[in-house]
């Protein structure tokens, strides 16, 4: 600076300087201006939606879960509407503090308590979990004038799940639960997740699980303006749900109930089916569980009871019970030599009581054997040599293509559980599967020894009692195969409109129509004249039937005496069947486990439900063992 | 008859004298838009309005009352004002009220006072004083005083902790200082060790103020904590796109997601309101304002009105640019209003001493000259 005063120049460099200070602040608010433009221009959109975002929240509204009922329009699963008591943690302070005096207000067990703290620890803070479920009207108002001391804690109308029929029908309808993680990816995978905003409970077994989707329903939403403190200021728009649709099942309610009853506290399956359509008429699994203790959330005790059982209650066996088929195989098996020209019906084997090959032998269980036997004889008296033989020349391969058309050893696709994870494939032993199945190269050689059991549905076979019921009716139905399925439409909740599920078979085996009517033929005779004459006797209608003994217990030469051997290896009881003969109306496989006979046990729940089917005739409680059928050694 | 008519006109004129219109006309505009604004960010309630509109009316009594004193007499204020501003900035670090973390307020029994508000004014009439006194000798040791009467507040302030105040009290000290010819040299080697220094002023910022500089870098590091309010008032502007959602409209604002919406977030509730054309109505505004300012400077007849006019002017550009620029989120978060725009009485009041003093010093300008 200039150490001379200089007025003027003092002025000129005041305004000079103004100048600069000028140039700033256009400078400055130039900056501003861009930033304006950046924000309410350029970047709009994304700063208006943020906007709303902020100021829109959706509630959720869950949907009417559909409806299922059987043929006849008895409703197997419905809905109902109840008040819960729920408490959402994080608004609710201390929680052992309010459930006490909870308690006080309303009627709290200490099973409540279990169960509100398994849930807390599954659920999300925000969330409201209910401690206490069906609150009578009277527990609503006395909840309603004590509310003001309950932060947190409210009414709430909830829709249950409630399965009417109890046990019945269990294993083919399922359950709903509470979603778990693994249900959430499922949910994910199917990208439903905005469509499950707010629903907590999800199919875990059966129709339940495999119509999820369908069952569910559109989640409707109301559009609420929240402030920032997430206060709801007004409703702005409501999209009502759409409730989930109908099913409506082929299987008939009383069927079902009364072939549970038949079992008795016997463990085993029937899996009935339409022949014309693959409908499924019954599908029994016995012992059976009732899944109204799942929708609230089983208890651990109960779980724990169903779980370890030893007939174990949950295990699905129609669907999910590899067994081998027995003797029931035989009539397939000589199908399939008909069909293919290893024999005619007529030409006939000897059976000394044995079939030897190699240095082994196979052995028919009535000594001394059958004499002559044709292939109607070798059905009506189940002649096992006939089979041993046949089976060698046919080979391995000729029966395992022949079987994979009738759709053994492979997954029905039963609408059931989620996708076909819940269905076992059960067994066609080939020499494919043996080298998949076997590791070491000595054990994926397929012997050919090891074809002779097979042709006695022994030896490797094992397949479902869904498996050998779908066969039966595909059989039954000249070599029409329908997927067998259980529900028959899917009604729209709203409009009415209903969708077959399955209406087009899918497969034709093309049978030749008279080979059809030999294996019908000895398979009535079965029942006239063999194995089941005893079980059939008397019945007004015919009916073709095989029976079948799948052994549990390697018995290495030793006679079998069922009553020498404890229950549980005692052998499975099989009996396949389909009536009337000549315009079958239904087909069915039966399971006992550990029935020992197929005649003594399997045949006798067979006719009850053919009985009950044709005839509507009503048995009175449980099917009862034949105990002379155990010393008729026509059997095997 | 006549001579009655004369004397009210007379007098009406004489009232009227010392007002400078286009200032006036400005600051009316801004104050319009303004109340406005408060009335939109406090719907449901009238009374925060009312409250602003008295206080508008006290500040034009005021600044009626400052533009008739002539500037010497001004000048005669500048040592005691910034004595008992300084006292009492004083008596703040001692035995202030604390609120919220911070030593502002001093108590005076019936009412709270905020020091650092006097300071405002206070500061350049004294540093102008000065170099108004030390006009004909100016010598470089002038700038090491005038330097130290800005430093000794803006700490005690920049202490309490106030950054928003230190910085327009600092702002308005350098802007006299400035005007009064610091030489560039000086000023490119403050700004150099400033940088270099900068490291070491970041460790004495207090946490809360660190944060708000890494908020505004990025505040979705923080989005309900810091950057929240940041967050917010950028989307209020962004949504209000080129013409705004109305007044009243502003879904920002209504649904309280703006924080201190009728106070330093005021912007954002216009903004988001008026949109960007509203936005350049109101920089436009600034701008006529802040160029009215500049020009009563240019004129002024002497140092001291000059210096003062130039910093108070500039004042005003600081206020609404650090205000506008933390709002849409290009400045940290520091408490400064909108000038005019905020509502508040101290800060109007303020405000209007500084109009006041300009039109002082445009309206006694052809008196000193004689």
């Amino acid at each position: 600076m200039s150490s001379f005063h200089n007025p003027d120049a003092d002025v000129n460099r005041f305004r000079f300087r103004l100048g600069i200070a000028s140039l700033v602040v256009l400078l400055a608010f130039g900056l501003l201006l861009g930033r304006f433009v950046w924000l309410q221009v350029l970047q709009h959109d994304f700063y208006r939606t943020r906007a709303e975002d902020n100021r829109i929240a959706l509630i959720p509204i869950v949907p009417n879960r559909g409806v299922i009922t059987d043929r006849n329009g008895v409703v197997l699963a419905r809905n109902y509407s109840a008040f819960t008591l729920e408490i959402t943690p994080s608004q609710a302070g201390n929680l052992e503090e309010t459930i006490d005096a909870l308690a006080e207000v309303i009627d709290i067990q200490p099973k409540d308590r279990k169960r509100f703290k398994r849930l807390m620890d599954e659920a999300k803070n925000f969330e409201s979990i209910p401690i206490r479920t069906r609150l009578t009207d009277a527990e609503v108002a006395q909840f309603a004038a004590q509310r003001y001391r309950f932060p947190g804690v409210e009414v709430k109308a909830r829709l249950f799940r409630q399965y009417p029929l109890g046990a019945v029908g269990s294993h083919a309808i399922g359950y709903i639960g509470r979603i778990t993680d693994r249900d959430l990816k499922w949910i994910e995978e199917s990208e439903q997740q905005a469509n499950y905003k707010g629903t907590d409970h999800i199919g875990k077994t059966g129709l339940e699980q495999h119509y999820e989707f369908e069952l569910h329903g559109q989640t409707g939403y109301e559009e609420v303006e929240i402030d920032a403190g997430g206060r709801a200021l007004r409703s702005l728009k409501r999209i009502p749900p759409v409730s989930g649709n109908n099913l409506q099942l082929t299987l008939d309610a009383r069927l079902q109930e009364i072939t549970e009853q038949a079992f008795g506290d016997r463990k085993g399956a029937l899996v009935a089916i339409d022949p014309a359509t693959g409908g499924i008429l019954a599908l029994v699994s016995n012992p059976t569980y009732d899944p109204n203790l799942f929708v609230d959330g089983i208890t651990p005790d109960n779980w724990k009871e169903l779980n370890e059982h030893p007939s174990k209650p949950m295990v699905n066996r129609a669907i999910n019970g590899a067994y081998p088929p027995g003797s029931t195989f035989k009539p397939f098996m000589a199908l399939a030599a008909l069909e293919i020209g290893k024999r005619t019906p007529n030409q006939a084997i000897s059976d000394p009581g044995y079939f030897n090959f190699g240095n082994h032998q196979f052995r028919d269980d009535k000594k001394g054997g059958h004499g002559s036997v044709d292939m109607y004889k070798s059905i009506v008296h189940s002649c096992d040599t006939y089979y041993y033989m046949l089976a060698n020349d046919m080979g391995i391969d000729n029966i395992a293509r022949f079987m994979g058309q009738l759709g053994l050893g492979q997954r029905t696709g039963v609408d059931l559980g989620k996708d076909d994870s819940g269905e076992s494939k059960g067994v066609l032993p080939s020499p494919e599967w043996k080298k998949q199945r076997f590791k070491k190269p000595e054990q994926q050689k397929w012997y050919s020894g090891e074809t002779i059991s097979i042709g006695i549905g022994q030896g490797y076979n094992a397949y479902t009692p869904i498996q050998l019921a779908s066969a039966t009716a595909t059989l039954a139905n000249n070599g029409v195969m329908f997927r067998p399925h259980l529900v028959n439409q899917i009604v729209d909740a709203r409009t009415g409109e209903k969708r077959p599920v399955e209406p087009q078979p899918i497969r034709d085996l093309k049978l030749k129509p008279q080979n059809v009517d030999v294996i019908r033929r000895a398979m009535v005779g079965v029942n006239k004249e063999g194995t089941g004459t005893r079980a059939f006797a008397g019945a007004p209608y015919e009916a073709a039937g095989k029976t079948g003994t799948a052994q549990v217990f390697s018995l290495k030469g030793a006679d079998y005496k069922a009553h020498a051997i404890k229950k549980e290896l005692r052998d499975h009881a099989l009996f396949i069947a389909y009536a009337p003969a000549d315009k079958p109306r239904i087909a069915l496989a039966v399971l006992v486990e550990n029935g020992g006979f197929g005649a003594q046990s399997a045949a006798p729940i067979a006719r009850m439900v053919l009985d009950y089917y044709l005839l509507g005739k009503l048995p009175g409680g449980a099917a009862k063992e034949d105990e002379a059928a155990v010393e008729d050694d026509n059997e095997e | 008859m006549i001579d009655v008519v004369g004397t009210l006109k007379r007098g009406a004129r004489e009232l009227i004298a010392h007002i400078d219109f286009p200032l006036l006309l400005i600051t009316l505009a801004i104050m319009a838009v303004g109340l406005a604004t408060v009335h939109s960010a406090t719907f449901g309630g009238n009374e925060r309005m009312l409250s602003q509109a008295g206080n508008m009316g006290v500040a034009l009594v005021i600044m009626w009352f400052v533009s008739r004193l002539p500037p010497q007499k001004l000048m005669s204020f500048a040592i005691p004002l910034y004595v008992v501003g300084l006292l009492l900035l004083v008596a703040v670090f001692l035995f202030g009220i604390k609120v919220n973390g911070a030593k502002r307020w001093l108590s005076l029994g019936f009412t709270r006072i905020q020091p650092s508000e006097i300071m405002k004014i206070a500061m350049p009439l004294m540093l102008a004083w000065y170099f108004h006194k030390y006009e004909a000798t100016l010598r470089a040791r002038h700038f090491i005083v005038a330097a130290l009467l800005l430093l000794v507040p803006f700490a005690l302030i920049a202490k309490q902790p106030d950054l928003g105040t230190a910085l327009l009290v600092g702002g308005a000290g350098f802007f006299v200082i400035f005007f009064a010819g610091l030489p560039w040299k000086v000023m490119l080697g403050l700004g150099a060790a400033g940088a270099a220094a900068a490291p070491l002023l970041w460790n004495m910022l207090h946490d809360y103020q660190r944060k708000r500089i890494m908020t505004l870098i990025d505040p979705t590091t923080d989005p309900l904590g810091a950057g929240y309010h940041i967050i917010q008032a950028t989307i209020a502007i962004g949504s209000g796109g080129p013409f705004g959602k109305g007044y009243l409209n502003g879904t920002q604002t209504h649904l309280e997601f703006i924080p201190e919406k009728h106070t330093d977030f005021i912007f954002a509730v216009y903004s988001e309101e008026w949109g960007l054309l509203g936005n350049g109505l109101l920089v436009f505004l600034y701008t006529l304002l802040i160029g009215r300012g500049l020009m009563i400077a240019a004129a002024a007849p002497t140092k001291f009105s000059r210096l003062l006019a130039g910093a108070i002017t500039l004042g005003f550009f600081t206020y609404a640019f650090i205000n506008m620029g933390m709002v849409s989120g290009i400045l940290p978060v520091v408490g400064v209003p909108l000038p005019f725009m905020s509502y508040g009485g101290t800060a109007l009041v303020t405000l209007f001493l500084g109009i006041g003093i300009l039109m002082s010093i445009q309206t006694h300008r052809m008196l000193v000259k004689k």
